[in-house]
């Protein structure tokens, strides 16, 4: 089970967290100027990244916060959490869609 | 006292006798003595039957890493515990055993008649016979190899036993309490550290209980054992775990054990659990898992007898015993020399020592010592066969000449073939855990390198040889893992030492003269050198591959005996070395854990929470049928006098159409949205329009994902200006709040919105049928019910029998209704009080059956039975709810997509089957036209499907491509019985005009 360092709570099990899929990608503002492609990008489209990864958790069964997250997926290891709407940490080495 | 029992020695309390018996049979042990230790001493090595050709077989090791010796204990019906390994079977006096794997006896094996057909089951014997066709794998092949090839037979009682569960934290977590471990948590614990140390046997001490006359800093390897616990258990912050296997590494050093705390108990007392399993998170983990002995693999190396070198130095020195009169020692490394050594000085007859390691080795000091000792060595040596029936008989050895080739040589007659060809580290663990290995050239094993966790392996676990220099590598680990530095002191020894490399997969078998018996790699599953040749010869490269195809390295095996050779074996034969051909994934458990320690206390009532709404006590009390919808238990029907459900619902049905009918619907899902963007943000989230809906008015709300389809419907209110009060699904009220705080949280943070989960706070008593309001009228005096002050979808404030109440007009049946909302803990009080109230009308409660009837002949959806997840609004008929003038909403533009208005989508029709009596099948597929032959082409499904008693016929709901410009026409609902003709027609059944519900 891994731990996760809520930025609000603090570290916690990963029982309390629920995943929220790859972080930093942001609903379109009009939606009905994106061409199909672009909307199908936004629904579907997401990066299978080996490495370190920019994913989302909510803190469901806790502050019940979304905040996000760069976790090796090779090792399972966390690098870094931060709060919706922050940028990643600089020096890590997040990528998120290419 | 059996002649195979030595005088003295070992550590097992002579002055206690156990009783115990194997396959009906009474023998006698000590207590100390493990089955296995004790059955050897009774002279028996015959102790199971291989898995697939059904090979008689005996013990190979004396740990958890034995292959061959499973059996089943039994305590009693419920508590038979099968495919234990005989090695790790503490006995106790009546213990009770039995032999698998054989019918009708252990000696006598119908079964064995697969090992003369072996020429015909060779590696992938069952993927290539059993393919086509598929069916008949199922139904015919697969339970009749489970059948012939089956181990032990799991107990048909339920458990019987408590499984506890517990959760630990330390600062260093230690596995493996042999030399280097116990130094290590010594090391840890000096330091202040908080240490748990864990290890698999009953007691302390690993390769240590088996040393009576190693020295270590100059005094009795025992002595320092005993010392070195005693001071671990005194100290506070140490906790010491015997019987307790780490089976499993998990993320963030997050390790799981298993406890054992009654099988090795005669009469375990009722207080205590059977086992306990523990979740470690230790900020540092030390790895002391030792090393496991390699078999050599020559023909004839699974015969009874032919055992592993270094266990028979455990079977003398720990339990007393000598596993057999007259023994040939194959040493493929130096530590067989000083295995014949030992046991020769204990009595054993060494017929020969048989040294097949590679020309010019450097003579070790087990070599020395046996030479030393007089004992017969031949050099240049290699295994042709062995003979024997239940038990190994004569060995015949042949030469390796200078050329490579071989010339048999003499035959030896033996009771029992000691082996060894090195040792194995245990990196089982570390490779669970992520971190990567290395292949180590001098040992001819893979060892620890990079972690991937806070983790570090000591002593022979990472390839460390020799005891001093095991002590000194565990104490330093123990020491860095605590954050100290490493430890001063040098630990010094005297008698075990060294020689523990050998070469894996030797001795090599020049392809000529391989004879016609087998040379075992994986005793467990049957798996040859031939098989894997064969499988290399059939194209397979990948480890993976080869090992799902031979199956080598499965099971409880987990490579333990098997992995190494396996791969030397395939990488000679690829002409690779060992690391190139790569490792399979060493997978958790190490060792099997029973189902009851995970479980824990998650069985029966305890194994989910349950829901119950206010009116469950009352419900129950009227032998309503419950049924699970979520985790809450719902009414289902209320039988009266014997009814059968159709019955039943068939009554409270046309209840709630004559009179009146009162439903538990407290389940709903319910969220309150605050604030002054409230309308702003439903706007944005429903397709509907919230900005025109009045201050206590109410509208059905459809929500969608981004992706366009269905994902929850309810009622919403509009309680004040900036308060919504929001129904959900039963079963999505967590997943819409949730979706709700992601929008609110991750994209539309401009909004001043709060929500709150008020489901639970609320119990909601539907009153429903023409005679509602004169229901309502006795208890509620503050409220208009008339229908002009409170028409469909109003709502009003009030007071219900005195109590507080939100009422909605609102109805999921078709007639006059009105949804009660009351603070929860009044539900129980307010049900009763409209029940009482409802007396004289008739007021029936009806269950959720009849709720489902009530609205299919209304046709109003239940999403995520007549939608499932695929559907648009358009498809689910509730497209005129969207809001045409909002730019956008969560959904809308992908509902702008040329699949989305595709006219040939699936869409919700109702279904008449042209004999009324016929209630279709929920999930039946649909087709065009009658009479096809499979594969048919299905254009759709039934999703709802009841007898009306209203309309005195069946009704169905379902989705068919194209499905409204289909209606009139008759299409088919193919089933067993025949083709079942239906006709399209309107999804409302019952009032289209939807004059009831307005009265
Ligand atoms: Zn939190």
């Amino acid at each position: 089970m891994l731990i996760i360092d809520c930025p609000y709570c603090g570290p916690r099990p990963e029982l309390e967290f629920a995943h929220g899929g790859q972080a930093h990608i942001a609903r379109p503002a009009d939606p009905s100027q994106t061409t199909d492609d672009e909307w199908t990008e936004y629904l579907y489209l997401r990066v299978n990244t080996k490495g370190v990864y920019a994913e989302r958790w909510r803190h469901a069964r806790g502050c019940g916060r979304f905040f996000n997250a760069l976790r090796d997926t090779t090792t399972d290891q966390f690098l870094a959490t931060y709060r919706s709407g922050e940028k990643p940490p600089v020096g890590s080495a997040a990528r998120s869609a290419p | 006292m059996t002649e195979f029992r030595t005088e003295r020695g070992g550590r097992v309390d002579r002055s206690r006798v156990l009783r115990f018996t194997f396959d009906g049979r009474a023998y006698t042990g000590f207590a100390g003595d493990t089955l296995a230790s004790a059955l050897l001493a009774n002279g028996v090595q015959l102790l199971g039957r291989s898995f697939k050709y059904h090979r008689p077989r005996g013990l190979l090791a004396a740990g958890s890493e034995e292959p061959n010796a499973l059996v089943t204990v039994i305590r009693d019906a419920a508590r038979r515990t099968p495919n234990v390994r005989a090695t790790t079977v503490e006995l106790y006096d009546g213990l009770v055993a039995e032999s698998q794997n054989r019918w009708p006896s252990l000696s006598f094996d119908l079964g064995a008649i697969n090992n003369l057909l072996s020429p015909v089951l060779p590696a992938g014997f069952y993927n290539k016979t059993f393919m086509w066709p598929r069916s008949a794998w199922f139904a015919l092949y697969e339970p009749r190899i489970r059948a012939a090839a089956g181990l032990g037979v799991a107990p048909t009682l339920p458990d019987p036993d408590r499984y506890a569960q517990r959760y630990a934290h330390c600062e260093v977590l230690v596995v493996g309490a042999g030399p280097a471990g116990l130094a290590a948590a010594t090391a840890a614990a000096a330091t202040g550290a908080r240490v748990i140390l864990c290890d698999e046997q009953a007691e302390l001490g690993g390769a240590l209980l088996a040393e009576p006359d190693t020295e270590i800093d100059g005094r009795p390897a025992g002595d320092w054992l005993a010392a070195t616990v005693a001071a671990l258990r005194a100290n506070p912050r140490v906790t010491l775990l015997a019987r307790t296997t780490a089976f499993g590494y998990f993320p963030h050093n997050n390790v799981g054990l298993v406890e054992r705390l009654t099988d090795h108990l005669e009469s375990p007392p009722a207080a205590l659990p059977r086992e306990r399993l523990w979740q470690v998170r230790a900020r540092e983990v030390v790895l002391a898992t030792g090393a496991i002995e390699r078999p050599l693999p020559f023909p004839g190396n699974d015969r009874p007898g032919v055992m592993l070198a270094g266990a028979a130095r455990t079977y003398l020195h720990r339990f007393g015993v000598r596993v057999g009169r007259r023994a040939v020692v194959v040493a493929g490394c130096d530590a067989a020399f000083q295995a014949a050594v030992e046991l020769s000085r204990a009595g054993v007859a060494i017929a020969v020592i048989a040294d097949v390691r590679a020309p010019g080795q450097v003579a070790g000091p087990g070599e020395q010592a046996a030479r030393a000792a007089g004992l017969a060595v031949e050099t240049n040596a290699t295994v042709l066969g062995t003979r024997g029936r239940l038990r190994v008989s004569q060995v015949l050895l042949g030469r390796v000449g200078p050329d490579g080739a071989v010339t048999p040589g003499a035959s030896h007659a033996c009771d029992v073939v000691l082996m060894s060809g090195g040792y194995t580290p245990s990196v089982h663990l570390h490779s669970q855990s992520r971190g990567k290995l290395a292949y180590d050239d001098a040992l001819g094993a893979f060892v620890p390198a990079a972690p991937a966790e806070r983790t570090r392996s000591a002593g022979m676990a990472r390839g460390v040889a020799g005891l001093a220099a095991g002590l000194d590598d565990g104490a330093a680990a123990g020491a860095a893992a605590a954050g100290a530095h490493a430890a001063t002191h040098r630990h010094s020894s005297r008698g075990l030492d060294g020689g523990l490399a050998g070469r894996p997969g030797a001795p090599p078998q020049p392809a000529a003269l391989v004879p016609p018996a087998k040379a075992f790699v994986d005793f467990q599953n049957d798996v040859t050198t031939r098989d894997l040749a064969l499988a290399r010869r059939e194209g397979f490269e990948s480890i993976e591959h080869i090992k799902r195809y031979t199956t080598t390295g499965m099971a409880t095996d987990q490579g333990k005996t098997s992995g190494l050779n396996a791969l030397a074996i395939v990488a000679s034969e690829s002409e690779r070395r060992v690391p190139e051909v790569g490792l399979t994934t060493f997978r958790m458990p190490f060792t099997p854990v029973t189902f009851g320690s995970l479980a824990g206390v998650a069985r029966g009532d305890a194994f989910d929470p349950v829901r119950r709404t206010p009116s469950h006590a009352w419900a129950a009390a009227r032998g309503a049928v419950f049924e699970d919808v979520g985790l809450w238990k719902r009414a289902r029907y209320f039988p009266v006098n014997g009814e059968d459900m159709h019955a039943a619902v068939n009554r409270e049905c046309l209840a709630v159409r004559r009179g009146v009918g009162m439903f538990d619907a407290s389940t709903l899902g319910k969220i309150e949205v605050v604030g002054k963007d409230a309308a702003t943000f439903l706007n944005r989230l429903y397709i509907n329009n919230w900005s025109n809906l009045g201050v206590q008015r109410s509208r059905y709300g459809i929500l969608l994902r981004d992706d366009g389809f269905v994902y929850d419907d309810g009622v919403i209110a509009r309680l004040a200006e900036d308060r919504f009060h929001v129904t959900t699904t039963t079963g999505g009220a967590a997943r819409v709040f949730a979706m709700m705080e992601d929008f609110l949280q991750t994209e539309w943070t401009d909004l001043s919105v709060w929500i709150t989960s008020t489901t639970e706070q609320w119990a909601v008593v539907a009153v429903q049928g023409p005679r509602a309001r004169d229901v309502l009228a006795r208890l509620v005096t503050d409220v208009d019910l008339s229908a002009a002050a409170l028409p469909h979808m109003a709502v009003a404030r009030g007071r219900i029998a005195g109590v507080p109440m939100l009422l909605f007009r609102v109805s999921f049946s078709g007639e006059l209704g009105f949804e009660v909302n009351v603070p929860a803990d009044y539900g129980a009080e307010v049900w009763a009080a409209i029940h009482e109230a409802g007396r004289e009308f008739g007021i029936t409660p009806y269950g959720t059956e009849a709720m489902h009837v009530l609205r299919a002949e209304k046709g109003y959806i239940i999403v995520g039975q007549d939608t499932d997840g695929t559907m648009t609004p358009d498809d689910a008929a509730v497209a005129w709810a969207i809001g045409k003038q909002k730019p956008d909403f969560v959904g809308k533009r992908s509902l702008e997509r040329p699949t989305m208005k595709h006219p040939q989508r699936k869409q919700l029709v109702g279904l008449e089957t042209l004999d009324p009596r016929i209630v279709l099948e929920e999930g039946a597929q649909i087709v065009a036209t009658r009479d096809q032959r499979p594969p048919m082409k299905m254009i759709g499904h039934v999703t709802s499907s009841y007898h009306s008693a209203v309309l005195g016929r069946s009704i169905a709901l379902g989705v068919v491509a194209g499905g409204r410009a289909r209606s009139g026409e008759t299409l088919y609902v193919p089933m067993p019985g025949g083709d079942i003709p239906v006709k399209v027609v309107s999804p409302v059944f019952y009032d289209r005009e939807g004059a009831r519900l307005n009265g």
